[in-house]
Parts: C-alpha cells; sequence; structure tokens
C-alpha cells in the first residue's frame, strides 16, 4: 500500500470532511492527497479544496450534470486506474453509496461502506463499521489495494483552511461511457433545513400517531422542552411522508445523539434504536406494555400518547 | 422477461444478544430468515411477470441450510432456485462476483432485482457490485417501478432527493421496504414449491475456485446497551408527575 489518496463527493462539505482524512492517512506515508471534481465549473472550486488540504484537484468529464452513478463510476475508473490511486474515500450518501460498490467491482477491489474510523494497523488499512443494526462493531482489513471506502457526514472534522497552501490543478481526458440508464427529473426533498444530528433533544413520532394532523400535540411539547427537534421512524417519512426524510431515525435514516430522546408511538424495532442508541436520556411513551421500546428507554410510560402528551406537557410547564 | 431475484439468508437481528463475558454478539441459535427487503424484491419480480410474463428464478449465496430459505422464494412464486455454496470467508466482493457469474452462466437475464441492503450487514453493496461485475446499468433505491417491454422506470428514494430514472435491459434494480407489501404463500404454493427445480451451484462451476476475499474480518466486538428501564404502568397523573420530575433532575430539558 503506497497511500495514494482520491477522494470524490456529491457534496463540497462531505469532500472537506474527507480530505481532513485523507490527509492524515497520505501524511503517515509521505504520500498525496487528490479531489475529484467533474462537471461544469469544476475549475472554480478548485481552490477551497487546495485550502483545506488537497495536494492536487482533478477536473474530470466537464460535460457531466447532475449525478449518475454509472458515469461518475465510469470517470473515477479511468482515473484511478491512470493515476494508481489506492485508496479511494467517498461519501455515505446515497449517491456515494450506490458508486462505491459499482466502482470497486470495476476495479476488481475491495470495499467497505459507512467507515465510522479509518486506521493504519502495522501498515494494513483497516476500518470499522457497524453491523447486525448496532449489535456489534466489525473490524474489517483490506487484503488488496485498491481499497474504496465510504465514510458518513460528520465522521471527521474538516481541516482548517490555510489559504497559503499550494497545490496542482490538472485536467483528466477520461470521458465516462455510453449507458442504457437515464435520468429523467430530480425532486428536492428535503424541506426545513433540520438537522437531527445536532439536535440536543429530539421528540420522535411513529405509527401510533392517527393523522399527520395529530403531530401537532408534539409541537407543543417542543414548546415545553427548550430547542426541540422532531424525528420519526421510517414509515412516518418513507410510507406516510408526513415528516420529509431528513426527520427519519434509524439504521437507514439518521443516527443521532442528543441529551434527552422521547420515542412517542414508536415500537423501537431495532432498526429504529439502531439510529438513537447513542441518546442520552431516552423515554418511550406506547400503549403497549410489551413494546420493544421499553428495554431501549430509561424511562417509560406505558399508555394512550393521546392522553400522556398532554398532561405530560402540563407536568413540564408546572416545573418551569 | 428473465428476472433473476437475489436473497440472502441472515440471522434475525432482533434476536441478537451480546455476551457480557466475552462482549461478543451471540450467532449460534438465532433464528435465520430471508432478508426482509429481499421479499419485496420477490414480491416486485412476481408483480412484473404477471404483467409481461416470463420466469423468475431465485439465487442464494450461501450455506447448505439457506435451501429452506430459497423453498420459501420459490413458494412465493419463483420458478427456479440457485444456491451458490458459499466459502468460509466470503466478503462482499466473493458473493458478489458469485452472483454476477452465476446471472451471465444463466443466460439472457433482464432484470436482477436485490434489496437496497441486507439486515445484517447491511452493506448496500451487492446489487451496485453485480451492476459494475456485469457492466450493466443500476437503478438504486426504487420504492415505485414501472416495467415495460423495452424499458422500465423506477421513482428513487436517494435522501435528500427524489429522483425518476429509466433503463433499457439488462439492468440492476435495488428496491426499499416501501415498494410494495409481500404476499403470504397459499398452503398449495408451499406443497407446490418441493417440485420446483432447486439448482446447487459451487464456485469452481463459476470459475471462482480459489478466489480471493478482497476483505478480511479481523475483530467483531458486541455493543451492548444498558438503559434504567424505569417503567410506569399505572397511574397516568402520577406517571407524567414523576417522569417530569426525573428529566428535571437528570438535567436534560432544556
Ligand atoms: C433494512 C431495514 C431498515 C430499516 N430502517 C429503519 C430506520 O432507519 N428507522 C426506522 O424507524 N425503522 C426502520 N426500519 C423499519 C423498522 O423495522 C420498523 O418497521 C419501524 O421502525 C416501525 O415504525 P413504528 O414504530 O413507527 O411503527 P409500528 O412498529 O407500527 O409501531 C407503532 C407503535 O405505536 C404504538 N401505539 C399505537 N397507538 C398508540 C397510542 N394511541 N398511544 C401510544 N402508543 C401507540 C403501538 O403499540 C406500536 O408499538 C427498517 C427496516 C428494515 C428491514
Ligand atoms: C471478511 C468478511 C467475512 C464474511 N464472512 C461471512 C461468512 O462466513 N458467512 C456469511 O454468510 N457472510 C459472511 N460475510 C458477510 C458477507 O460477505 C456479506 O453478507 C455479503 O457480502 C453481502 O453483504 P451484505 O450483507 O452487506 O448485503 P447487502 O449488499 O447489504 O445486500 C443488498 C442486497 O443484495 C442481495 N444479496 C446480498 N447478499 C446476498 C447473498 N449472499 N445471496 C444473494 N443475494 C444477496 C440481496 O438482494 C440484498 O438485499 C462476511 C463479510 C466479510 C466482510
Amino acid at each position: 500500500m503506497i497511500m495514494m489518496v482520491l477522494i470524490y463527493s456529491d457534496t463540497e462539505k462531505g469532500a472537506l470532511e474527507l480530505l481532513s482524512k485523507g490527509r492524515e492517512l497520505a501524511d503517515a506515508a509521505g504520500r498525496k492527497v487528490s479531489v475529484v471534481i467533474t462537471g461544469p465549473d469544476a475549475g472554480s472550486r478548485a481552490k477551497r479544496f487546495i485550502e483545506h488540504g488537497a495536494d492536487r484537484v482533478i477536473l474530470a468529464a466537464p460535460s457531466l450534470e447532475g449525478f449518475k452513478a454509472e458515469e461518475i463510476a465510469d470517470v473515477l475508473e479511468g482515473i484511478v486506474k491512470d493515476e494508481k490511486e489506492d485508496v479511494i474515500l467517498i461519501s455515505s450518501t446515497k449517491n456515494g453509496k450506490e458508486l462505491a460498490p459499482r466502482l470497486a467491482a470495476m476495479l476488481d477491489a475491495g470495499c467497505v461502506t459507512d467507515a465510522t474510523s479509518i486506521d493504519i494497523d502495522s501498515g494494513r488499512l483497516r476500518v470499522e463499521r457497524t453491523v447486525y443494526s448496532g449489535n456489534a462493531v466489525a473490524k474489517e482489513e483490506f487484503a488488496s489495494t485498491p481499497a474504496v471506502i465510504t465514510v458518513p457526514g460528520k465522521a471527521f472534522d474538516p481541516l482548517p483552511p490555510d489559504p497559503s497552501r499550494t497545490g496542482e490543478v490538472i485536467e483528466a481526458a477520461v470521458q465516462p461511457g455510453g449507458h442504457g440508464s437515464r435520468i429523467i427529473e430530480v425532486k428536492k426533498m428535503v424541506s426545513e433545513g433540520v438537522n437531527v444530528e445536532d439536535a440536543e433533544i429530539i421528540v420522535s413520532c411513529g405509527r401510533g400517531f392517527k393523522s399527520s394532523d395529530d403531530l401537532k400535540m408534539l409541537e407543543e411539547l417542543a414548546d415545553t422542552l427548550n430547542g426541540v427537534t422532531l424525528g420519526c421512524s421510517r414509515p412516518i417519512a418513507a410510507d406516510l411522508k408526513w415528516l420529509s426524510d431528513d426527520h427519519w431515525i434509524g439504521l437507514s435514516g439518521h443516527k443521532v445523539k442528543p441529551k434527552l430522546y422521547v420515542a412517542c408511538g414508536i415500537s423501537g424495532q431495532i432498526q429504529h434504536v439502531a439510529g438513537m442508541r447513542d441518546s442520552g436520556i431516552i423515554v418511550a411513551i406506547n400503549k403497549d406494555p410489551d413494546a420493544p421500546i421499553f428495554n431501549s428507554a430509561d424511562y417509560g410510560i406505558v399508555g394512550d400518547l393521546y392522553q400522556v402528551i398532554p398532561k405530560l406537557v402540563e407536568a413540564l410547564k408546572a416545573r418551569k | 422477461m428473465n428476472i433473476v431475484v437475489c436473497a440472502k439468508q441472515v440471522v434475525d437481528v432482533g434476536e441478537i444478544k451480546v455476551n457480557p463475558s466475552t462482549n461478543k454478539p451471540v450467532l449460534e441459535g438465532i433464528p435465520r430468515k430471508i432478508s426482509d427487503i429481499d421479499k419485496n424484491a420477490m414480491e416486485e419480480a412476481i408483480r412484473i411477470k404477471e404483467k409481461l410474463g416470463g420466469k423468475i428464478t431465485a439465487m442464494t449465496v450461501g450455506p447448505p441450510d439457506a435451501r429452506e430459505r430459497i423453498k420459501e422464494l420459490l413458494a412465493m412464486g419463483a420458478d427456479e432456485g440457485v444456491l451458490i455454496e458459499a466459502p468460509e470467508n466470503a466478503d462482499y466482493h466473493l458473493v458478489s462476483r458469485a452472483l454476477a457469474r452465476g446471472i451471465e452462466k444463466m443466460g439472457d437475464v433482464d432484470i436482477v432485482l436485490c434489496g437496497e441492503a441486507s439486515i445484517d450487514m447491511f452493506s448496500g453493496q451487492v446489487g451496485p457490485r453485480i451492476a459494475g461485475h456485469l457492466r450493466i446499468p443500476q437503478l438504486t433505491y426504487a420504492f415505485r417501478l414501472e416495467a415495460d417491454e423495452g424499458k422500465i422506470r423506477a421513482d428513487r428514494n436517494m435522501g435528500d432527493t427524489m429522483v425518476i430514472s429509466e433503463s433499457t435491459y439488462p439492468v440492476v434494480v435495488t428496491v426499499t421496504k416501501e415498494i410494495n407489501e409481500p404476499r403470504l404463500p397459499s398452503l398449495m404454493q408451499i406443497l407446490g414449491s418441493a417440485n420446483k427445480p432447486l439448482n446447487e451451484w459451487k464456485m469452481g462451476d463459476l470459475g471462482l475456485e480459489g478466489e480471493a476475499p478482497r476483505v478480511t474480518e479481523v475483530d467483531l466486538s458486541g455493543v451492548s446497551m444498558e438503559r434504567k428501564n424505569v417503567i410506569f404502568k399505572d397511574d397516568l397523573d402520577e406517571a407524567v408527575n414523576e417522569l417530569a420530575d426525573r428529566l428535571a433532575k437528570e438535567g436534560v430539558t432544556g
């Protein structure tokens, strides 16, 4: 392993976070970190990446608009082969997670998704990831190069910008191939700019609510507890679409660690718990005394949430 | 349509406990089942076949006891099953390579359906890897599909965005849990599944004898969660007051 690190993210923020880890890995080996930017106007963004730690910015496929995994994978495959990159870091957005394994297969390479740590251990590249829905952490080691790794947001902090840093900006000749797929339409789904990951207190709703109007009850609770962010289980976002995906907590949604997490009308299946098990205090309100959520809770009230929540609002108000 | 559904036998993660003395998850004796979303993939295959005709093959890389899981898919509506025996150290690469080779061996496959991710390892790698090996298009995270003779259209949940894509065949499609409600097989179908063909292939049959994994597991440690489990059951007024007091004492009320 020679530790030439290549970075690709579909968001600038993601690329900056990856750069910080990439810099550390490359420095340990005295090697270089490159960032790939595709699409038009890529050059204008190059400076920012160099200030944040990139040695090289590779501008590729300026004709590409938007994100299509097949095309980006073609471009990265070409660059990895031409430049002999051996560690490829990609953001664990859904785009990144459909890109990385495709690219790895094209390169006949190993890939680990959602790495929570990346380290060199006696010359070997080792990463950790959560498995069995939060019940275990696996440490996996790459037996070959290149190594493709996806990293969730906020796993690493960006380096502070250094305006005096210099780096190279090069253009890659590689072009994506033709593919039988095409994107017809892209609709933005996030609306409110919610950020459950940074929330101090989260009140979360599940299918125990009978209608989306009833979520107003939670707003009252939110007013009593200062600075509450609303969370939800997967069906509320993905099936019923009462809330946008940025409220969705769990294995396939956001991982959160507020100091207080209140689960209302959520059964507590392991895939939900996987997203909130690092919370400080967990409170559950559920009418079913056997609901699994009570096993994952510090405090629980067995009862109808339509009665419990208004009473709890009163009790909390009385203590203000 | 010639459809392959890739389905994985998994451990029921809801049943896993961590052994406190070894700090390892206990996997022995945990029930095995078909990974939840793979049943959604199977259901979607059946609906496509109902519309356009064709054949469905359920393909699994796994240990010999995964035969029983394939039978469940045959009962649901697969016409044929394939079990590819997995070597001990099968990583993401080996599993996907084996599936891709199996699909090539079958020949003329139009649609490969996978789940978005398995419930145990949850890497989400296998679908896009198969597409990468075969160098064919991929439609990932589909929560709605419309298959026609010449092309297939997918509404895809990409988190911050909803993307509508279409593709010609052959194509790999990964589906989400929301795409449908998997059917339960009838007793007749369960009995009938015994007569459907279930082929067993070895890595050697696919030209993958001795193929090395790209990733190895060097450690697996359990993550247990200790909670106070103080549950109030009886009088609701008492319960909310008690809870409000406790939360104030914990200093977490904002
Ligand atoms: C691969 C995979 C990934 C997944 N990822 C996620 C994920 O990221 N996040 C997630 O949340 N889920 C996820 N799921 C789904 C998960 O398994 C559960 O199906 C889901 O969390 C259930 O949501 P729920 O608790 O809102 O609904 P339900 O399980 O239907 O629970 C509703 C609860 O409300 C209670 N209730 C009903 N009425 C009342 C009332 N009046 N007062 C009080 N309580 C009431 C009921 O007792 C019940 O416990 C995933 C599943 C799979 C297979
Ligand atoms: C070092 C290492 C050693 C391992 N050893 C073993 C082992 O000894 N035994 C073992 O069972 N697992 C083992 N695994 C896990 C195994 O490699 C993965 O489970 C497999 O690669 C699939 O990944 P996943 O579970 O994340 O599936 P994902 O990629 O999340 O699955 C997505 C979809 O792909 C399809 N799919 C996934 N896996 C299969 C499959 N096996 N057959 C058919 N379709 C599938 C399904 O449609 C599924 O919904 C090991 C993993 C590593 C890294």
